[in-house]
């Protein structure tokens, strides 16, 4: 009984943790938003980009997807200030972790890529597009769509990624969990049992969008080779 | 030079194997060559050395007067006036019919939403599948999907259209919707360049024949030449077997 007791009295500081996590949501944004465009442009560089600019993505890839998350968030925010620059707690956050997912999520996207049949390349330019348009118009659309059900993994991933911005003092929910249990030690359990309810909703919310995103750009005969459409 | 399409010593070759081993031929506007021989001579190889989707090592190929080979010239604007429909349609798959025939004219040559999709319709219209313009390529049988490749072709208003192998990859139900579409486009005056083992279609549309093999052209003719007495030995059994393969008028 002293447990409900407990989560009752964390309950009282629920408005602040549910405030903090919308700055979990908007990090969630900036480094979506910054692991798409890097992703989608290092994916392109691999199947596209010959030898020079490949290999750069290749490394790029190598280096985000082998270093901790937690090592890359002190590197982006102590690495400024070496040469004098301030950055931000949320720029640094939106740039480690951001950078990083890109690297994992230019492996989905370079499998999307590399899964449409060569000749939708071919027809496209036969028709005399450059190779920039028919990626443009031709793959990319079909890859995106393909990427899917990877993303939705990474996003599930990154989701909970957000948290680990407490070490560069970013004032998210994990921040002031651990302030709560700073001052009432005897809390803690019941507010870290907060948070997991907060990303489980987060989670939930997430894929159920991504599902509904799926299902609206479905195509007939657009899917993954070996993908089965009937559900055995 | 007064030919649309000048192909001059085209050579090509894939690691050991000289695929092309210097190919020539004319093609006058308006004028229907149909292409024949056994697999793996090079009448594919061949085709796509004309677009440039392959690129030839030795000889050259002049489209109009243009020189298609040659490096200052662009190559996105020379294969916008050259159609080209696959063995396997490539239609574009996360597109509608619709989609797919106006693409070409509004991404490559710039026209308007509304002209590009009143023009698609009309293309397909022409090709019998108006009623389809909304579905999926993958909702399309095969003929129908290579009908819509050839109104995509089409829509671009090419000089040339070249067919590789257009109906080798159909059901035999479906060979002939597409045929039926080819005739009606070499009647209207369409240049074409047709690499096919249909011997029914050569003979009764085809200006001129060319029988290649391993990598030459071994015989050219006008079919009722080529068909009834062929000068080559190898063109005369090349002709004995499709017959018994295909039947008599294929």
């Amino acid at each position: 009984m002293e447990f409900f007791r407990q989560l009752w009295e964390v309950g009282t500081y629920l408005p602040m943790l549910l405030r903090a996590s919308t700055v979990n949501l908007e990090l969630l944004g900036a480094l979506l938003v910054i692991g798409f465009l890097m992703g989608t442009l290092v994916a392109l560089l691999q199947v596209y980009g010959g030898r020079l600019l490949g290999t750069v993505a290749y490394v790029y890839e190598w280096v985000f997807r082998s270093v901790p998350a937690l090592v890359l968030l002190f590197l982006f925010y102590f690495g400024p200030s070496e040469f004098g620059w301030y950055i931000s707690p949320f720029l640094a956050a939106s740039l480690a972790l951001g950078l990083r997912s890109s690297a994992y999520q230019s492996q989905i996207f370079r499998g999307a890529i590399q899964a449409i049949p060569t000749g939708q390349m071919l027809a496209a330019r036969a028709l005399g597009m450059s190779r920039v348009r028919a990626i443009l118009h031709v793959i990319l659309p079909q890859a995106f769509r393909l990427a899917i059900p990877g993303w939705s993994n990474e996003f599930s991933s990154v989701v909970k990624d957000t948290t680990l911005a407490y070490v560069v003092s970013l004032n998210e929910i994990m921040r002031y969990a651990k302030i709560i249990m700073d001052r009432r030690y005897e809390l803690a359990m019941a507010s870290f049992i907060m948070v997991a309810l907060v990303f489980l909703f987060f989670t939930y919310s997430g894929n159920w969008l991504l599902g509904q995103m799926e299902r609206r750009f479905r195509i007939p005969g657009l899917q993954m080779p070996g993908a089965s459409s009937t559900v055995l | 030079m007064n030919a649309l399409l000048v192909v001059e010593d085209v050579h090509k070759r894939y690691g050991k194997e000289e695929v092309l081993k210097g190919v020539s031929f004319q093609l006058e506007k308006g004028e229907t060559k149909v292409i024949i021989g056994p697999s793996g001579t090079g009448k594919s190889t061949l085709l796509r050395c004309i677009n440039r989707l392959t690129e030839p090592d030795r000889g050259r190929v002049w489209l109009d007067g243009v020189e298609v080979t040659s490096p200052k010239t662009n190559i996105n604007s020379i294969r916008a006036q050259i159609g080209f429909v696959f063995q396997d349609f490539n239609l574009f798959t996360h597109l509608t019919a619709l989609e797919n025939v106006r693409l070409g004219p509004m991404r490559v040559l710039g026209m308007k939403k509304t002209d590009a999709t009143e023009l698609a319709r009309e293309e397909l219209a022409r090709v019998g599948l108006a009623d389809k313009a909304n579905a999926y390529p993958a909702e399309l049988s095969g003929g129908q999907q290579q009908r819509v490749s050839i109104a995509r072709a089409l829509a671009m208003n090419p000089k040339l259209i070249l067919f590789d192998e257009p109906t080798s990859a159909l059901d035999p139900e479906l060979i002939g919707e597409v045929l039926e579409v080819m005739i009606q486009l070499a009647k209207e005056g369409m240049t074409m360049v047709v690499v096919t083992h249909e011997m029914g279609f050569a003979r009764s549309v085809a200006d001129e024949i060319i029988f290649m093999e391993k990598g030459v052209i071994v015989e050219q003719g006008p079919p009722a030449q080529l068909f009834s007495s062929p000068k080559h030995p190898r063109t005369a059994e090349f002709l004995r077997k499709i017959t018994e393969l295909y039947g008599g008028e294929g």
